[in-house]
């Protein structure tokens, strides 16, 4: 039948290209993880030259740190902002445009704000002396993690923030009323009503945040490069450096360990949201 | 936000607590703009007041103000009329946007209409694979794309940048989201007149999904507009740089000209994003939330999470 082939015909230039350019390639490495850049079956020699790496182990634990104050931190403060810009009447559309905002900016173009705002002699700084706090050296010093935070804060709140509202959004005003008949107060609502109706967008969104938690890299090697304060050296850092040194061996063992953590942290969230 | 309802003062003040957490995210959020203007058009001798103790090491902290004092276009007109290389870059970002676009709109547009109407063997596992890669950071793709890139020698050129981004499982997603939103009956009443599955696509898929492949592509724009990784690790030539990697070059020696040259970089996208922030609102939440409903409580839950 002329309709089965269709779809195929339809998929398959794009799938070629995924196949060609993605797939194929990644699986490649994968096979490449297992051997020697000088030839040779290495089993899981490289996986260990990577987990005993010092510098792996800086950039993970970094990393780790970063998503885990990171991710609930977003999610909280951007679902509190839907729940309070859901309650008000008039003006939501432009606030809502306004969140957006920080997404059509490029990181290339706040980074020289970043600079003039946490240099030693910064805004901050100015900012802090004025209510006669000490000035913080924000980006030599471990407060370039906090600085890192707030950059991946405001690139993601108001995004995440248009994800909440439009879960919220998805919830029928009659359930509200019947609530509110049987005699539920505002809490009751929101706990026995708001909350189980947005959990499904709640993984979602929990897995779009943390996909973007490894753009943060933009800002962070704009504004200090490929060898950032120790604190602020991820996992992004770690492999664009071992690119730019053609360490494939640990490359190819290191993008195989990335994609399996990403999976099964994605898999985990799920197991944990499914009951 | 109006304020003007007639009202008691209490209530007034209510209204107030209630917009001041968003009104003060929504400026945190567009701050930057601002002050982006207000440094283009300020002269060399006014940033460089404001800016002394990060460009000489004076003492006392960078100060701003929200209005220049004394305006001018001269970073501006300096910028538009005498520096070549700024244009060259920013030709490399809309080069490289175009080209991946064009490949999502050739490629990526008709996948998704092929995943989203059409079953045949092996289209769940298509569907299950192009999730996977939708949700592995660019670091895991890195080398492989290098690879693959290096056999077919076009590394440092806009191709190396070009054909892995055209072919990004993210936007077929989302495509995917609103083609499967189309009526199948529309589309059988079609094919009973006698239009063939390519004519379906074009007449019926297309206008009814419209808000999907504009919004894909508008995310998909920003996206490209501002990368930083892909050029950073494919492009070696620094004549091939996109403006994204030559902006933070420019120093804060010339800061005028920083300003001027970011704010240009900045207004294509922003543009945009006004032009299309209906689509984009919409791409937004489809990309996050299910589309269908929510009927009720309990089950209202059900999981239409994309991984399943």
């Amino acid at each position: 039948m002329k309709k089965k082939y269709a779809g195929m015909v339809f998929i398959l230039p794009h799938l070629a290209g995924v196949l060609l350019f993605l797939f194929v390639p990644f699986l490649d490495v994968a096979r490449r993880s297992f051997v020697r850049a000088a030839g040779g079956f290495a089993g899981l020699l490289n996986y260990g030259e990577v987990l005993r790496n010092e510098a792996f182990r800086l950039a993970a634990g970094n990393t780790f740190r970063f998503t885990a104050v990171c991710l609930p931190l977003l999610m909280l403060l951007s679902l509190l902002l839907a729940l309070t810009v859901c309650g008000i009447g008039s003006g939501k559309a432009a606030l809502k445009n306004c969140f957006l905002i920080p997404m059509a900016i490029p990181a290339a173009c706040v980074a020289l704000l970043w600079q003039l705002l946490f240099d030693n002699h910064g805004m901050v700084n100015g900012l802090l002396t004025v209510f006669g706090i000490e000035p913080v050296s924000w980006m030599s010093t471990g407060a370039s993690f906090y600085v890192l935070v707030g950059s991946y804060l405001w690139k993601n709140a108001g995004y995440v923030t248009v994800l909440w509202m439009a879960a919220l959004d998805g919830i029928p005003g009659e359930v509200y009323e019947a609530a509110r008949m049987d005699g539920a107060g505002r809490a009751a609502s929101l706990v026995f009503i708001t909350l189980p109706c947005i959990r499904p967008a709640a993984f979602t969104i929990g897995v779009i945040s943390f996909l973007n938690t490894f753009k943060v890299f933009r800002e962070a090697y704009l504004v200090a490069g490929s060898y950032p304060q120790e604190r602020i050296y991820l996992i992004s850092h770690l492999f664009n450096n071992w690119f730019l040194s053609l360490s494939v061996d640990k490359m190819a063992a290191g993008a195989v360990l990335l994609s399996v953590v990403t999976g099964a942290a994605i898999a985990a969230l799920q197991r944990a949201w499914e009951d | 936000m109006r304020k003007n309802k007639k009202n008691t003062a209490g209530s007034r003040l209510l209204l107030i607590l209630r917009y001041a957490p968003a009104v003060t995210a929504a400026c945190l959020a567009a701050g930057p703009v601002v002050f982006l203007i207000t440094g283009s058009l300020m002269g060399r001798g006014e940033l460089g007041e404001h800016l002394a103790p990060v460009l000489f090491g004076t003492e006392g902290f960078v100060t701003w103000r929200l209005l220049p004092m004394y305006p001018t276009l001269q970073n501006i007109v300096e910028l538009l009329c005498d520096s070549p290389e700024f244009f060259h870059m920013f030709w490399n970002t809309m080069k490289l946007t175009a080209g991946i676009l064009l490949g999502q709109l050739l490629c990526g547009m008709p996948a998704a209409w092929g995943l989203a109407r059409y079953s045949f063997r092996g289209c769940r596992l298509v569907y299950g694979l192009y999730i996977l890669l939708m949700l592995m950071p660019f670091q895991v793709l890195m080398l492989p794309e290098y690879q693959v890139l290096e056999k077919l020698s076009i590394n440092n050129t806009l191709w190396a940048v070009i054909l892995p981004g055209a072919f990004s499982t993210f936007p077929v997603f989302l495509m995917y989201r609103f083609f499967a939103e189309v009526p199948e009956e529309v589309l059988e009443a079609a094919r009973i007149d006698g239009a063939g599955e390519g004519r379906v696509f074009l007449y019926i898929g297309l206008p009814l999904g419209r808000t999907g492949i504009v919004s894909a592509l508008l995310l998909q724009f920003l996206e490209c507009f501002g990368m930083i990784e892909q050029p950073l690790a494919f492009l070696k030539d620094k004549r091939l740089f996109p403006l994204a990697l030559y902006l933070p070059e420019i120093g804060a020696e010339r800061a005028g000209f920083a300003f001027a040259a970011s704010l240009v970089a900045l207004a294509v996208p922003l543009l945009l994003f006004f032009a299309g922030s209906e689509y984009l609102e919409q791409g937004i939440a489809a990309s996050g939330v299910s589309q269908t409903p929510v009927k009720g409580i309990g089950k209202g839950a059900e999981d239409e999470s994309f991984l399943l």
